[in-house]
Formats: C-alpha cells, structure tokens, sequence
C-alpha cells in the first residue's frame, strides 16, 4: 500500500516540475495585449468602483444620471464590493486584464497601487499641480508620490471627540463645555468612569480601540499636539523617536487604559459599539459616524468637539479617493476626466456632505458659514485647517504595528518607553524598506 | 468464469457494454475508465493545473497589482518566509490548532455519536439540534460568541458569581487561540457527528449480535467491533478534519480575533489568514504562494503519516 | 440499564444547551431593534419583525436565496454522482494509476481557495464565465471530499458481493447502481448534506466571480450589510443569517432519516 503512495508522490513531483517548467517559458510570450472592445465614435462605457457603503451608492446613482444627461456619449457603471474583500476583487481582476477605469481607494492605499503600476497620474492640463495645491487642503498631498497627483478625493474626513450628553450631566459635568485640552479630558475622563469593583468597568469614561481610530488619534492627533511629528515634512523619513513629544503622546494615549483605568481594549466588543449603547462617554471617531448614530440610535443625545490640544492642535484627516487606472487611454481617458472633474465640483461637493457626511475637500467649499456653523458638522469642518493625513506606505501593516505596541504594554506588561521605541523602530523599518525599493 | 460471462452475455442483449465482444475484465476496464474520464478532465482543469500555477508563481517576484513581468527568483520567497517571525508562529499555531481541535472534534463527534446510537427516542430531534451549529453563519456566530464572551458578558458574569475574577479571553494572547478551537470544536461537532452516525449505521447489526452470543461486554463490543468497523470513518474524519481545520479556521479567526486579523500579538494567527493577508493585504502573491505551498506539502505529509498509522486492514 | 439511558438523555439534553445556546442568541437578536440588540436579554424585551421586512424589502432577499438554492442543488446532485463514481472505482477496481489518481485527488484539498481564486478568475475571464451561475458552480461541481468519503465506505463493500452480481449478469452501471450504492446509502446521505451546506454558504469564489446584484447568492448578499467603516447592521446581518439557516436545517431534517435506513433498506447478504 505505502509503496503506491510514494509512487504517486514521485509521479505528482515530476509533473509539476514539468508543468512548471512549462508555463514559465510561456510566460514570455504569452502576455495577451488589454483589448479595446469600444472603437472609436460609440458610446464610451466607464466602469466606476467603489466600496458598498449605502448612502455613497446612492448618491452615485443619482450623480452618474446627472453626469450622464450633461456628457451625452459617456455611459458609467457603478460597481459595488463590502470593505472588507474591496482589494481582492480588485486583486482577482488584474491578473485576468480587468477590471474598473476609475477606481475609488482608501488613500492610505494608494502607494501600494501606484508601486504596482496600477494607477496613472492624473492628467495635469486638467489637474494642474497649482490649481489642486491652492483649492484644495493641503492633506490630499498624501497621495502625492513621485511628484505626481494620482488620486483626488471628493470628501475628506476628520477625527473629533464625540460625547454623551446625558452621561456628563449624570457625572456633574457641563454638557456643553466638553474638554479642551489634554488634562481636562484626563480628568473628564476619570469623573465619567465607574467599575464594579471586581475588575470589571461599567462605564468608560473613554473609549479606547487602538484598531479603530485609536491609531490614527495617535498619531495624528496626540503625537502632533504634543509637537512632534510622525514624518518629516518631505515624508521620507520617520522622525517620530527624534523628539521627546512622540513617546508623551504615547505614554499620554496609553494613560487611559493604564495609569487612569478609564478604558478597556475590547469593552463591549468595540468603541462604536459601546458609545451608542452609553456605555463609554466619550469617543474619537469620525464624521462618517453620524450616518451610523442616526439610524440605530436616534434617541442619543450626543455632541462633537474639536479633539481636545496640548502644545497645539491637531487632529486626523483621512479619505477616500478617485484614480484612473493605468489601461484607460484615448478617449475613454478623456471621458474618465470629465468624470472625475465632475466628482470634485462643488455642487457634488455639497450634495456629497448632505447624502454621506463627508466633508468637502476643497477648503472653498467647506469653509461656507454653512458649514462652519453646523451644530453637528461644525467641529469636524473647524478641525479641517489642521488635519494631517499619515502618509502610509503599508496601512495594514502600520496599524498592526500600533496595536501590537499597545498590546505588548497591556498584555505582556512591557516597558511603555520600550514599547514606543520598537514602534518606532519597526515603522522606520517599513518606510525605509518602502523608499530603498524606489 | 468465462463461460459465465458468455452466458450473461446472451441473456443483456440490450446492454451497451454486452455487445462488445470480450470477458469481464475489458468490460471492467472500458466502464472504469469511460467513468473517470470526465472527472480526471475536470480534476486536472480545475484543480491540478491552478495548483501548479500557484507553485510557479511560489518562485516569482510578484505583485498581485502589477501586469508587468514578474521576474524568476529562485527560493528567494521561500528564504523570506522561514525567516518571518509571523509566519514561524502562524505555522506554530496552525499545530495547536490542529492537534487539540481535531482531537476534541473526534472525541466529541464520537461520543455523541455513540449516545445518539444508543437510544431510540427523539433521536431525528437531538441530531437536528447538534447539528444547527455546522450550519448557522461563521460570521453570525463569531458576533456572538464576542458578545458573550467580553469582559462584561455573560460568562464573565457567570465567573464573578462563583467567586472567581473575569477573564479576558478573546483579549489575551494566553487564552484567545484555545477560546477559538473551542468555537470551531463547537461548530465542527455536527459534522463529526454525522460522519460517525454513517459509519456506525455501516457495521453490520449481525455483527452485534454475534458478538454478544459470545457473551461480549459493552466494553468488549466497542473496541472489537465497533472500533475497527469504524476504522475507515476514523481515517476519514481525522484526515478531513485537519484539512478542514486548517481551511475553515480562515473565517472563524478572520471574525472572532480581537484585531481581525489573529490577534492580540499574532497568538491566533494561521497559515491560512497569514496566506491570505499576503496575498490581498499586501499584493505578495510571490510569498503567499510560497506559504501555500509549504503549507501544501505540510497537510500532505499529515495526511499520508495519518492515513498510514490510522488505517487497519480488518477482515471480517 | 434504565439507569444507563436515563444518564444517555440527560447528557443530550446538557449538551443540546451549549450547542444551541449561541444559535438562540442569535435567533433573538434578529428580533431586537437595532438599539436594543446590544442588549443582555436572551428574550427582547419588545420583539419586532421589523429586521425581517427590512431585510426583505431593502435588499433582492428572495432572488440571493433562490440563486443559493439552484447553486446548492446543482452541485450537490453533480458531487452526489460523480464522487460516488469515481469513489467506487477507485475502492472497488484495480487499475493502472489507481494510487496516483487519488493522491492527486485528495491533493486537491490541500491548497487553500483563496489561492485558487486568481486562476479560476483568468480562466473564467477567458471563457466568459464571469457573472453567471455556471461561473459560480463550476469549482464545485466535484470534490476531493465526495471521493475520498465515497471511498473509504465503499471499500467495506465485500467484493464477494459485487461479483455474486457479475456472475448474475448484471452489467458494471447496474451493479452500481443496484448493488454499491445502496450499501454506502448513510455515507451518500451525509456526503448531499455536507455539499449542499457547503455551497449554500459559499462565499468568496461567488463573491469575486459575480458582479450583479441579482446573481449574489445568500452569504454574498448578506456581506454588504456588514461594510467595513460605518458599523456593520449587526441586526440585518442576524436575520439574514436566521433566514439563510431554515433551508439548511429542512435539508438535514429530510436527509437524515437516510442515514440510519441504509441497512434496513438493503438488507445484508
């Protein structure tokens, strides 16, 4: 019986080496040109993607019909995929020569795009550099690689302080002067917090979720309020350990969970989870927030504030963004411009901020008395003008990295400073290895 | 023999094999391999040769977003991959999650087999029951399991009642991978259960009854009967049951490890969702196709040493 | 002995709770409003259905369920077949290739789909097989699992028996059909389940290969109430997953009655 197995075995071996051997000196030759299935003078077909996100889908049906109705000619077809297998579906298209012309990305993705080749610059005689560097605020520079502009966004987002009215008014505290700087949210914080007293919390006083946005209030916001920086100014290096700030950012994050005992990684399974149930007063979380409050916990009585400062302020900016792929050329190219010059018109601008919650990305348009004065709106538009988008080399790699830190001082009971300086360390690591691979 | 076959031959005139001329043996061999024709086509086509072109893509640089050239590297991935401290512990888990799970799958797929067996009320109704897990959503299920399981859930709760202090579970990289294998151990019992229910309604009742004319104790019965009769089911089961381990144990980590992606620290993390991230988190098909084919030969090697120690030739 | 099935049932029954304490769970959350599901309570303090119609009446529920159900039964008809098939020749016949072809088979599940995803997408690109059922069903439509089930019961089968049927004159298909499968009937049984199951919850091969919304199938389509950033509708995705579990459990209801009638209906020779 053994001896067939080892035959087969052999004889599965031998087959592969050859098949192996086979494909690869096809591969050469093999590489069938991307066909244009649309000559030229018919209808131009364009393929937009973007993630499934309700009020976003929607509100393209309705701007694809308007885009439609004024470029007689262009036809776009909107193409939807989950978050969370968003890359795959793209991933399983390239291979086959497929796939959509202009792409909707997270912005923290887009290095890894461009490096592959998946992207094209956008034309410059319809984005010239000045004209997006002056309209538009500065953070979309974060998907400004190789001297060129590759995506451009219709909507930004920022990260500001989200907190229960109810439950301030239950602890004493003022529902309408919310914390305004580092100290102040400490011990707002600690006066919000009750536990059991067998180790358990009942209320935090703080949501606390570094895989949230837990990662990006750290950097962004703690680490540039206490005046350090992530990256330097020409993002090419990482200067986080340089100063003393990042480490008092992070010891100042990490004081929640630790020194002050007003969070918990996991309480009620999440943050989001736990400011909507009351369970956690206080939060840092982002604007697209609003939409999830709305509908499943209409009764919240809730405000926003800017995230409370230190040295200065500071706060996270992140968003999604629209890229031509690298295959659309001719007039398709043509029609793929129109297109995304529609999407970073004003009028999109302001009906994208009434259907999603996303701020405008041109500071023109956000900083109308509108918005600037909007009770809800208000904070995350006034946030705007100091809001740091973290240029990412690897998005998944850099948050693990600041999860695994906060971990490793809360599971395993390392050194804070230790911790911080191997997050340190690592990160360089990742953004060396990035630029060295250029 | 052959005189038999010619007789037979004349009386299934209608029968398509009988009209070609020849013996028992030529019919054997038209029939199995006019049968496996489609089968090998279909195994070759849709398994095999992708397979192949995942182990040729293993020794190339290449960027799953790019549609360049992906240049031949040699072993390089390979060199890569046993120097990853992620993949090293992945490959480390991956064993714990093998051994304890597949063990508790089969012991309690067993044992509620044999209880199911043994009664003769109610039985449709607790097989149901058992088997509801195997079929609701992984990641409905995880959701929950979450839920009951946070610092403040219910079995904590539970914990704090009988006077012990709460547990963090899924948020502790000591505990976090064994509350895993118990939710898969959980879900797989159906599937077990069903395997050995098959299996144990193949052992001939005669069989039983012989065996207690002999004056057998129940004891007697199971490891002299029932044991080796069920030995194919065994082999089965435990083979299967790795591989499924290895697979299935993707969604079940994806959506019950506190960062989602086998966490905290790496301590739930497997080969599987360490394939997965490198393949479409990072755009590596090189490296994740490498992983694949070391995990590849792993589940083979497994899979051989398993049916080898496990099968026993019994005779009845 | 009373004392033995005494202790047998009450063993069932604690067992029955923790297997189907989570299922209840999530069966109650799919009745809670979307604030109250984050309660502890095991039964809502104010049951709605509301989740149901909303589910329903948002999202082409009805045609996702359908297309799982043509999905599911196609291919468990074809593994049912075909790995019988091939499970009874391997165990039953001696041929040139025999150890190799079932190495070869059961090597096939031993890579993990996500990696097969990419050629099964170039060769579905390649003959227009994307965002279609078949494109959907084709991976599925044989398994290293059907074989290797199939041959590990069939080898039970006495040899004795088949060729008591040959020297009867029964042709080979007959003595398949007539004689082999009725022996493997539980394993047959339990092999339509597994596959049914299996591809009514398949989803990452669906989900890469379909891109209209009316061929997703059930796990596909309950994917898109769960996205990422906003929070995931953790409501809609309970009672989609409740829904999606009733056919499931029909299915096994009907099929595992078979499971223990494999003897009885062939009686031993």
């Amino acid at each position: 019986m053994l001896k067939k197995w080892w035959l087969g075995l052999v004889a599965f071996g031998l087959l592969s080496v050859l098949l192996v051997a086979c494909s690869s000196d096809k591969e050469s030759t093999d590489k069938v040109p991307t066909d244009d299935e649309k000559g030229s003078g018919e209808e131009i077909v364009l393929e937009y993607w973007q993630y499934a996100f309700d009020a976003k889908v929607k509100l393209m049906d309705e701007l694809i019909e308007e885009f439609e109705a004024n470029n007689p000619g262009i036809k776009v077809k909107q193409t939807n995929f989950p978050y969370d297998q968003y890359n795959e579906k793209v991933a399983a298209q390239v291979p086959a020569g497929k796939g959509p012309d202009v792409i909707n990305l997270f912005y923290g993705w887009v290095p890894k795009y461009v490096d592959s080749g998946y992207l094209q610059p956008l034309p410059q005689d319809a984005f010239p550099h000045d004209e997006i560097e002056s309209e538009f605020f500065p953070l979309v520079e974060a998907t400004k690689l190789d001297g060129e502009y590759w995506t451009i966004p219709t909507a930004v987002r920022t990260l500001a302080l989200f907190y229960n009215k109810d439950l301030f008014e239950e602890a004493g505290l003022d529902p309408d002067s919310p914390p305004k700087d580092w100290d102040e949210l400490q011990e707002y914080a600690e006066k919000l917090t009750k536990a059991d007293g067998k180790g358990r919390l009942e209320q935090s006083g703080m949501a606390w979720e570094p895989s949230q946005q837990g990662h990006q209030w750290l950097r962004d916001g703690l680490t540039r309020q206490a005046g350090g920086e992530v990256l330097s100014e020409d993002k090419k290096s990482v200067v986080w350990g340089d100063d003393s700030a990042g480490l008092e950012a992070f010891k100042y994050w990490l004081s929640f969970p630790t020194d002050l005992g007003t969070s918990e990684v996991g309480f009620y399974t999440d943050d989001v989870t736990a400011f909507l149930t009351e369970k956690a007063a206080m939060n840092v979380d982002g604007s697209f927030r609003i939409g999830t409050i709305k509908s499943d916990a209409p009764d919240l009585n809730y405000a926003v504030a800017p995230l409370p400062g230190n040295k200065k302020q500071s706060t996270n900016a992140s968003f999604w963004t629209n890229g031509i792929t690298a295959k659309v050329e001719g007039e398709k190219l043509d029609a793929a411009t129109k297109f995304l010059k529609f999407l970073t018109s004003k009028e999109v601008m302001e009906k994208w901020i009434d259907a999603t919650g996303e701020l405008p990305a041109k500071e023109e348009v956000a900083m109308q008395d509108k918005y600037v004065n909007d009770e809800v709106y208000g904070a995350f538009i006034n946030s705007l003008p100091f809001a740091n988008a973290h240029f990412f080399v690897d998005e998944t790699e850099e948050r693990q990295l600041v999860i695994d830190a906060a971990d490793k001082v809360l599971l395993q009971g390392m050194d804070v400073e230790e911790a911080y300086n191997e997050l340190v360390e690592e990160t360089k690591k990742l953004h060396e290895n990035y630029w060295s691979n250029k | 023999m052959k005189n038999h076959s010619a007789s037979s031959k004349k009386i299934q005139k209608t029968s398509l094999i009988g009209k070609f001329r020849g013996n028992v043996k030529y019919q054997k061999y038209l029939f199995v391999y006019t049968c496996l024709l489609l089968p090998i086509l279909f195994f070759l086509g849709i398994r095999i040769l992708p397979t192949l072109f995942t182990f040729n893509v293993g020794f190339r640089d290449w960027n799953l977003l790019a549609t360049g050239v992906k240049p031949f590297i040699g072993l390089e991935n390979y060199k890569v991959l046993i120097q990853d401290k992620v993949f090293i512990k992945s490959a480390l888990n991956t064993l714990i999650y093998i051994v304890l799970g597949v063990s508790g799958q089969l012991f309690f797929g067993i044992v509620v087999a044999l209880l199911l067996h043994k009664i003769n009320r109610f039985v449709g109704f607790f097989r149901v029951i058992y088997f509801i897990p195997y079929v609701t959503s992984i990641v409905a299920i995880s959701w929950v399991f979450q839920w009951i399981l946070m610092k403040n859930g219910i079995i904590n709760d539970l914990l704090i009642k009988i006077g012990l202090s709460p547990q963090p579970f899924l948020n502790s990289p000591d505990q976090a991978i064994y509350i895993i294998i118990g939710a898969m151990i959980w879900q797989a019992l159906g599937f077990q259960m069903v395997l050995f229910l098959a299996g144990l309604e193949n052992i001939p009742k005669m069989l039983y009854e012989a065996a207690e004319i002999d004056g057998a104790s129940p004891w007697q019965k199971f490891w002299h009967v029932t044991v080796p009769l069920l030995n194919p089911t065994i082999v089965f089961s435990a083979v299967i049951g790795s591989i499924n381990f290895i697979q299935v144990s993707f969604t079940q980590v994806i959506n019950m490890s506190s960062d989602g992606t086998g966490g905290p620290l790496n301590s739930t993390m497997t080969v599987v969702v360490y394939i997965y991230q490198l393949a479409f988190r990072k755009f590596d098909m090189g490296l994740a196709s490498a992983a694949t084919v070391m995990l590849f030969l792993f589940i083979l090697a497994l899979t051989l040493f398993q049916m080898k120690v496990l099968t026993k030739k019994f005779d009845y | 002995m009373k004392i033995g099935k005494v202790l047998t049932y009450l063993a069932l029954i604690l067992g029955s709770i923790i297997m189907l304490f989570p299922f209840v769970w999530m069966v109650s959350t799919s009745l809670k409003s979307p604030i109250d599901i984050f309660s502890l309570d095991i039964i809502p303090e104010n049951i709605t259905f509301s989740n149901y119609i909303k589910v329903m009446e948002e999202s082409l529920f009805a045609k996702w369920f359908l297309n799982s159900l043509i999905i599911a039964v196609v291919t468990t008809i074809s593994v049912a077949f075909f790995d019988t098939l091939v499970g009874y020749i391997i165990a039953k016949f001696s041929f040139v290739g025999r150890g190799v072809l079932f190495i070869l088979i059961l090597s096939t599940l031993m890579v993990p789909t996500e990696m097969l995803i990419i050629p099964w997408y170039m060769m579905s690109s390649d003959f227009g097989w994307t965002d279609t059922y078949w494109g959907i069903l084709f991976p599925g439509l044989m398994t290293g699992f059907g074989v290797f089930l199939m041959r590990q019961f069939m080898e039970q089968i006495p040899d004795d028996l088949l060729n008591a049927a040959r020297v009867d004159g029964m042709n080979e298909f007959m003595i398949f059909f007539k004689i082999a499968i009725p022996q493997v009937w539980p394993a047959l049984a339990a092999l339509s389940i597994f596959t049914f199951l299996g591809n009514w919850n398949a989803f990452l091969w669906p989900l890469i290969v379909i891109e209209s919304e009316a061929l997703r199938t059930l796990p596909v389509g309950l994917s898109f109430f769960s996205s990422g950033e906003a929070e995931s509708q953790w409501h809609l995705i309970m009672t989609g997953s409740t829904i999606a579990v009733i056919p499931l459990i029909l299915v096994f209801i009907l099929l595992q009655r078979h499971i223990i009638s494999g003897i009885t209906l062939t009686g031993m020779k």
